[in-house]
Parts: C-alpha cells; sequence; structure tokens
C-alpha cells in the first residue's frame, strides 16, 4: 500500500509541477492517436456507409472481414506494419520505422475496422425505408447520404469513441513500430511500461494518470455532444 | 381529353422471375385524384413507386407529361417534380419546421420562398403550432399531417400517397382524410392515392382502380366501380356480398326472369335468354320482414323467404345473412333489428328492388 500511496503522491507532484517530459509524452500520444484516429473516420465512415447502403457480391464476405478486423490483436497489427516498414520490406524505402507516423499508420489500421464496423452499424439501424422517402422528395444520391449519415450521428459518435479509445490505449503496435525511443517516439503507454520496468512507479502512476484523464476527457466531450442532440 | 401527366405502356415488373405488376396501359389524368384500392400484394405500392419513378419496370416504359423516362439516366429533375407520402410518416430528427422544408432546402430554394410557403402549408394542414416542435415529441396524426406537408409545400405536379393513414386511429384518420380531400380539390392537385379500404377511396377518389394480382381490374368514377363491378373478383372486393350464379329464362320490358337455385328473381338488366350471369346484391339493398307480416305493401319485386342463420353487428348496423336455399346478406340497422323483433332462426322475407341487383355476364 505504501508502494502505492508513495507512487501516487510523486505522481501528483509530477502533473500539477507540470513536468516537461511527461507533458511531452502526453502530447505525442494526442498528437498520434488523435491523427490515426481522424484518418480512420476519413476511410471507415464512407467504407461502412457504402457497405450499409450498397448490394454488390461478396458484401457478406467483406462484411465479415471489416468484423472481424474490429478485433485485430496490436500485437499482430504492429508485426505485420514492422515488416512492412523493415528496411527490406516493401516499404522499407520510405524510412517509417521507428517513427511517429510508423506509430499513426499501425493505429489507422486499428481504428479503421473498428469505426467502419459501427458505421456500418449505425447507418442499418436507421429505418431503410427512410431512404425511399427521400428520394421521394427529391434527394440526389450524395444527399440522401449525407441526411442517413445525420440520422446516425449519434451511434457515430460512438464509433469515434471507440476508435480512439482503442488506440489511445493500444501498447504492442506502438512499441514495435515505434520502438519507444526517448523523445521520438515514446508515447503514454509504451512509456508507462518502461517506467514500471524500470520500479519508477511514480513516474509511472503519473504517466497512467495522464492516459486516463486523456481518455476521459475526449469521451466525456463526445459524449456530451452526442447527448445534447439526444436531449433537445 | 387533355394528355395525361403520367402514362404507362407495356409495363411489366418481376422480382425474382414472379410477376407482381402487369399494366398494359395506364393514364393518369391532370388535377384528379386516382384513389388504387385492392388487398395487400396486390402490387399497389410497385404500382405507386413506378409513377413516381422510383423504381424501374422490368418492361415496358413510363411517360411523364408524354415523354418517355428514360429508365436507367438521371431521374433527379424529373423526381423533383413529385412528391411521396408513405405508410410511416418517416421524419428525420428535428424540428417540424426543418423537416417540412427539407425538400425545399434539397431543391436550393430561395429562404424568402422557403418561408412563405411553409406558412402557407402549415396554416393549411393545422399545424402552425408544431413548427418548433421536435419531431420525436408528435403524436402518429401530427407526425403524418407533418408528412403530408413536408411532401405538398413542394406543389408537386404528381402527390403519390400510399396507404398514409392506415396506421392512425379512426377519429384521428377521419380527420385528416377530410382536411386532404378539401386540399386536393381546391389546389387541384393531381394525386395517386393507394389505400385498401374501401371508404378512403370513396372518400377521396374521382376515380377507383381496382388492383388485384398485379393487375389493375376495372378504373372509373367511385359510384360505377362500386356500382357496377366488372366481375366477381371485382364485386367481392368492392363489399358485394352476395353473387349468385343463374341464367335469363326470359325477358319482357326490360325485365329479366333469373333463375337461380329455384327462385325466380326478377332483374331490370339488359339480357338475352339463355344467357349465364351472376347477379350481385349488395347488403345495403336487401330490405327483411318478419314473415306474415305485410311484405306485400313492399314495391319490391324480388321476396324471398327464408330464415335468419347469423347476424354480425358492425356499430350501428348488423350484417344479417339468410338462407333462403340461398345465402343472402342484408344491411339492417340495429333498431330495425329489434323493432322487427329479428333474431337467429327467425323466419323472414327479403325482398329487394328489380334495379337493385347488378349484372355480371359469365362465361
Amino acid at each position: 500500500m505504501e508502494l502505492i500511496w508513495q507512487g501516487t503522491k510523486q505522481a501528483i507532484l509530477l502533473l500539477v509541477r507540470g513536468d516537461p517530459e511527461v507533458l511531452r509524452i502526453a502530447l505525442l500520444s494526442l498528437q498520434v492517436s488523435g491523427t490515426a484516429t481522424l484518418l480512420s473516420l476519413l476511410v471507415g465512415i464512407p467504407l461502412g456507409t457504402v457497405l450499409a447502403l450498397t448490394r454488390f457480391p461478396g458484401r457478406n464476405f467483406a462484411m465479415s472481414l471489416v468484423n472481424t478486423g474490429m478485433g485485430l490483436p496490436p500485437v499482430v497489427v504492429g508485426l505485420f506494419v514492422s515488416i512492412f516498414l523493415w528496411r527490406s520490406g516493401p516499404l522499407g524505402f520510405l524510412e517509417l520505422l521507428y517513427t511517429p507516423t510508423a506509430i499513426v499508420i499501425a493505429q489507422l489500421v486499428i481504428a479503421g475496422p473498428i469505426v467502419t464496423g459501427l458505421t456500418m452499424t449505425a447507418v442499418q439501424q436507421v429505418n431503410p425505408r427512410l431512404r425511399l422517402q427521400l428520394v421521394g422528395l427529391g434527394a440526389s444520391r450524395l444527399q440522401v447520404v449525407w441526411l442517413l449519415l445525420k440520422e446516425a450521428r449519434l451511434p457515430l459518435l460512438a464509433a469515434v469513441m471507440a476508435g480512439f479509445g482503442a488506440v489511445i490505449s493500444e501498447i504492442g503496435a506502438s512499441i514495435m513500430v515505434g520502438g519507444n525511443i526517448y523523445r521520438q517516439t515514446r508515447v503514454l503507454t509504451t512509456a508507462t511500461v518502461l517506467e514500471t520496468s524500470k520500479g519508477n512507479f511514480d513516474m509511472a502512476i503519473a504517466l497512467s494518470l495522464l492516459l486516463l484523464l486523456l481518455a476521459f476527457a475526449v469521451n466525456w466531450a463526445l459524449t456530451w455532444i452526442q447527448q445534447r442532440g439526444r436531449a433537445s | 381529353m387533355t394528355a395525361p401527366i403520367l402514362a404507362l405502356e407495356g409495363v411489366k415488373v418481376t422480382y425474382h422471375g414472379a410477376l407482381v405488376l402487369d399494366v398494359p396501359s395506364f393514364e393518369l389524368q391532370e388535377g384528379r385524384t386516382l384513389a388504387i384500392i385492392g388487398p395487400n400484394g396486390a402490387g399497389k405500392s410497385t404500382l405507386l413507386r413506378l409513377l413516381g419513378l422510383l423504381e424501374a419496370p422490368t418492361e415496358g416504359r413510363v411517360l411523364f407529361r408524354c415523354r418517355p423516362v428514360p429508365p436507367h439516366g438521371d431521374l433527379l429533375s424529373l423526381r423533383r417534380r413529385m412528391a411521396s407520402v408513405f405508410q410511416e410518416p418517416l421524419l428525420t430528427d428535428g424540428t417540424v419546421e426543418e423537416n417540412i422544408s427539407l425538400g425545399l432546402r434539397l431543391r436550393q430554394t430561395d429562404r424568402a420562398e422557403v418561408s412563405r410557403r411553409l406558412q402557407d402549408w402549415m396554416g393549411t394542414l393545422g399545424i402552425r403550432d408544431l413548427a418548433k416542435r421536435r419531431t420525436r415529441a408528435l403524436s402518429g396524426g401530427e407526425a403524418q399531417r407533418v408528412s403530408l406537408a413536408r411532401a405538398l409545400v413542394l406543389e408537386p405536379e404528381v402527390f403519390l400517397l400510399d396507404e398514409p393513414f392506415a396506421a392512425l386511429d379512426p377519429p384521428t384518420r377521419e380527420g385528416l382524410l377530410a382536411d386532404l380531400k378539401v386540399i386536393l380539390s381546391k389546389r387541384r392537385i393531381t394525386t395517386v392515392f393507394v389505400t385498401h379500404d374501401r371508404d378512403e377511396a370513396l372518400a377521396l377518389g374521382d376515380q377507383v382502380a381496382v388492383m388485384i394480382g398485379g393487375r389493375i381490374l376495372q378504373i372509373d368514377v367511385p359510384e360505377r366501380v362500386f356500382a357496377n363491378p366488372i366481375n366477381e373478383v371485382v364485386a367481392r372486393f368492392v363489399g358485394v356480398e352476395t353473387i349468385l350464379p343463374g341464367h335469363v329464362r326470359a325477358v319482357s320490358d326490360g325485365l329479366a326472369d333469373v333463375e337461380v337455385q329455384g327462385w325466380t328473381l326478377q332483374v331490370a338488366a339488359t339480357l338475352t335468354p339463355g344467357e349465364r350471369v351472376l347477379v350481385c346484391l349488395r347488403p345495403e339493398e336487401v330490405t327483411l320482414f318478419p314473415k306474415g307480416t305485410t311484405a306485400a305493401l313492399s314495391s319490391a319485386r324480388n321476396q324471398l323467404h327464408g330464415r335468419v342463420v347469423r347476424h354480425l353487428p358492425t356499430g350501428p348496423i348488423y350484417r344479417v345473412t339468410i338462407d333462403c336455399g340461398v345465402l343472402l346478406v342484408a344491411a339492417v340497422t340495429r333498431q330495425s333489428w329489434e323493432e322487427l323483433g329479428l333474431a337467429d332462426g327467425v323466419e323472414v322475407v327479403a325482398s329487394f328492388k328489380a334495379t337493385a341487383p347488378h349484372v355480371i355476364h359469365r362465361a
């Protein structure tokens, strides 16, 4: 108990003093996972919408792939992204391995299917007859899609939360493709592992608290937007 | 007659190989309301979707203002001259005002015009007070009024309604039906109205089309469709409960003697002796007297003796089935039922005028 107490006290002191190392790590985490989430929205929302609204041969197979992708183990993603970015790998010439960009790529692979899958479900939850009604009121194809997404905006926000939640908290991929390099690719999760292994519990607890705080703040903001839409 | 606003030529629709719609020709006249009636699964909604250009026929073509509609072309500009309303109100999340203005905003109508039409149509449909209300907080009847306003505000050249009252309770339905009737006739909006309810069709339609099994079997003014159905299937659907097969024995002075299972009925119709016919009788044309009363006072030419076998109270009207060797159905007010001392098993005389039956020729 003493260990936890002391660790927590030190951690709070670190946070209150605004320890530059802790802040740098937190900022990088936010940047990397924020970018990965944004990119996953750019890919996942259109893809999920297309899967939900169109019929084509192999659609069920594609949907199953997406659903399977929602549970991709980050270490597996880390492994394959590492292989691709390895110096002798197919994308080795880009020299991205052990950079924040590599982490963004890996996290995009993790969040992409989650956002796609949840978008698919969200759009399918909208009354299917509404589509015909919108066409019957003179909506163009793009207008129909826009209006359906607007109707599905509450579950879509849940997709954003789930995507961000998955990448801000994952470690396997970040450590494999980022390498946990001091001042370059060290993020909250990888740093926590490192500090714990060194026995620096105060630092580890400070980092974990910050991680929780960050996840909470982002989800609180999204929930607030979501519930405001519901209440009014 | 002017050129039709919408027409179908040789139209067939098949789903997975099954023929669901077969309409060799069809015309919709401008400014009129056509009610399409038929049982569930008759193809009414499919026909409506074809007319609204929401679905393309498997075969044949649709003409809008005499121009063939390209089956796979860009239909947006044509669709924007029409508007559809369905059984469910299908409102989007937001306020009533936002919903009603939706179609106009999709067309990028300028703001002043949007606001003018909003005021006009919300007033006409009596929903001005609901303007700022969220759609989730509306009752079924209010939501359907909003749905109607959302379509009417577009001032469409063709207005298509698919069972818009089917999910409403009777008082709400009647209120809305009465308002819609006034709106459609005052504004002369070309309307196609699909329903399985005969009363709604009678209330709204300038013309009624009876659809059964994917075909339009009869299309005419409502009075004629209901009084002179062209065949037994239509007759049954429009509420003729007594349909008796018989043959014409003799004809004199425009009166035909039709023999029906031992009875000779006198029918005012142009018939030839030996012809095989169906005698159709609506329940409201049959009058009942208890046996032994002065039925002779009745001027009705046809008087059949029989016995009440069952009665079914439907509101203030009782539907009474009488076994006279043939089964007849009569509609009797509850008051008459009681005053005449009628009951199941009571012997009665069923009478009807020679002009009452409608006769269908049999092959």
